[in-house]
């Protein structure tokens, strides 16, 4: 969980820390070479081993041996017996993951909007600063009697909610890279009289690009969260009401396999951005190398 | 001469801009509440839904002096500052030997990743299962959501060390220990108080989700929840709401402004460099 809060990436304390840090977190998601490869998957499995042995020693009813919680999940959410889609994962992962999806979608975009007008704008960016500071502060679990009262128990309640909670990263880091553009590529522009839309899409949002991704790494993060959270409360369905309902009726198994599920949606879910994020910012490395 | 004029200059312009965000900001401010209270009076938004706004700031400011309330809040701090103390000490040290040694490095990542992807909040119920509602179960969250932040700040800390000055300790054989207390620890410090204060925001929120979420006997969550339980309070939910996005507001100032005073000499050398 790389923040809750989502002050991570772009409120480092000291000059250059931010970009630092990308460097290493790439680093360390992929592997160098077959050796440090080999290393780690050795290590993971020697991990594997000594938990389900150590399990299998213990025999707490809390903590099952990994190899069968792993198999719970599989048999709940791995596509079976010729069906591709297993009734738990129609129930549980999809409806979860679309909330989410959409929350994230509607937050980033709002903060896109919002984080490009207040990057342009001091003057706007001064009216609203406390309201942001402020918003951002509330731990958004502390949200979910209001939101409860005000939007209802639907899925609304829980898509408005990761948006709102998951928004702050991107919109921050819209406006840092707003600001950060190129003071001299702006008013180049100006004085060719290139249109604002034009500006917007060819000079404005390319320059805050890669903040914005870094906000959106962070967002996703807090997005997992976030639908985790919407659906431990008032909720009959998704996998955050899954885990909470296997641990009141003490299904230990169906307990673990679900936070298995989580850790697994977690990582897939950074490298996929990880992926998109070295596709669509591949242009952006080369050109300011040649500028640099 | 010029260099001071000059920063004169900067500071009074500095001043007088700094006056004028907080005159914005006061307006801004102020434009929201009337709005929100707009929304309710008129009918917009039912008062059900939405108190008035004036009224919700008036109980808002009861809440500051309200003893009972204020124990509830100081049950949250309390569990959050112990589980960051927790895992500030299991992490530093961690992220200090893991940031040394390349190949440890290589194998502890491959456990890291796949611990780190697993939300906090996923592990609420198993917390709730080992530990209760009690504060353990609070504390428990909050070292595990906590230790990341820091201890990845920690790594890159020490990675951060001047290799000249490795270098220097290692040809004049300093024992591995002062170099520790003299190289290592100076030099990642500034870092590893950015961990700790992002660690901190981390362990606020996490500790009222687990109150809220594990319906805790005490805290600043568990009485949201109960507020919002009866139906009726409703203007004291979004007190208690506004009051612990203050509280986020003002321990994440405090421990900015901290970590400026500490490493005002890092910010200079860099400054200077």
């Amino acid at each position: 969980m790389s923040t809750v809060s989502g002050r991570t990436d772009s409120k480092a304390a000291l000059p250059g820390a931010a970009t630092r840090r990308s460097g290493p977190m790439l680093r360390w998601l992929g592997t160098r070479g077959p050796r440090e490869f080999v290393l780690r998957w050795v290590v993971l499995f020697a991990l594997f081993i000594g938990w389900e042995l150590a399990a299998k020693a213990a025999e707490s009813p809390y903590f099952p041996p990994p190899s069968e919680f792993a198999a719970r999940a599989a048999e709940l959410w791995l596509p079976a017996d010729g069906t591709w889609l297993t009734e738990a994962t129609a129930n549980d992962v999809l409806p979860s993951l679309a909330r989410m999806f959409g929350g994230l979608a509607l937050g980033s975009l709002v903060a896109v909007v919002l984080g490009v007008a207040i990057g342009l704008s001091r003057r706007l960016g001064d009216y609203v600063d406390p309201l942001i500071q402020f918003s951002r502060a509330i731990p958004p679990p502390a949200l979910i009697p209001i939101f409860l009262v005000l939007f209802d128990r639907g899925a609304l309640m829980r898509v408005l909610l990761i948006a709102f909670g998951a928004m702050w990263p991107v919109l921050l880091n819209t406006i840092e890279g707003v600001r950060s553009v190129d003071v001299i590529k702006y008013e180049t522009a100006s004085i060719f009289r290139i249109g604002f839309a034009d500006k917007l899409v060819r000079i404005v949002l390319p320059g805050a690009a890669q903040k914005v991704f870094a906000g959106l790494r962070t967002s996703l993060a807090l997005g997992l969260i976030l639908m985790v959270i919407s659906e431990m409360v008032a909720s009959t369905g998704g996998i955050g009401f899954h885990i909470v309902q296997a641990q009141r009726s003490f299904q230990i198994l169906d307990m673990w396999a679900g936070i298995l599920l989580l850790g697994v949606l977690g990582y897939l879910l950074n490298l996929v951005l990880t992926v998109v994020e070295r596709r669509v910012l591949a242009w952006h490395r080369t050109t300011n190398r040649e500028i640099a | 001469m010029s260099a001071i004029t000059s920063r004169m200059v900067r500071k009074q312009s500095g001043r007088r801009r700094a006056g004028g965000r907080v005159g914005r900001g006061i307006v801004g401010v102020a434009v929201a509440v009337l709005a929100a209270q707009l929304l309710s009076v008129s009918g917009a938004i039912s008062p059900t839904s939405l108190p008035p706004m004036f009224e919700v700031l008036g109980s808002t400011g009861h809440l500051f002096v309200d003893p009972s309330f204020l124990r509830e809040v100081l049950a949250t701090i309390q569990a959050a500052v112990t589980g960051l103390a927790i895992a500030t000490a299991i992490a530093v040290p961690a992220g200090l030997v893991l940031g040394s040694f390349r190949l440890l490095n290589q194998a502890a990542s491959a456990v890291v990743e796949f611990l780190r992807p697993i939300p906090s909040v996923a592990l609420i119920p198993l917390a709730i299962l080992l530990f209760g509602q009690g504060a353990q179960m609070k504390v428990s969250l909050v070292v595990y959501a906590s230790v990341w932040p820091i201890f990845f700040n920690t790594i890159y800390g020490v990675r951060d060390v001047e290799p000249l000055a490795k270098e220097t300790a290692r040809i004049f054989r300093i024992p591995p220990l002062r170099v520790l207390t003299h190289v290592l620890l100076p030099s990642a410090a500034p870092f590893v108080a950015t961990g700790i204060r992002v660690a901190a925001a981390i362990a606020l929120i996490v500790t009222i989700s687990a109150e809220l979420l594990a319906g805790s006997a005490d805290g600043l969550g568990a009485w949201i929840l109960r507020m919002s339980s009866g139906g009726a309070n409703l203007a004291l939910v979004y007190a208690g709401t506004i009051f612990a996005g203050l509280l986020g507001l003002v321990v994440n100032w405090l421990l900015v402004r901290g970590e400026q005073r500490l490493f005002r000499w890092r910010r200079e050398g860099v400054g200077a460099a």
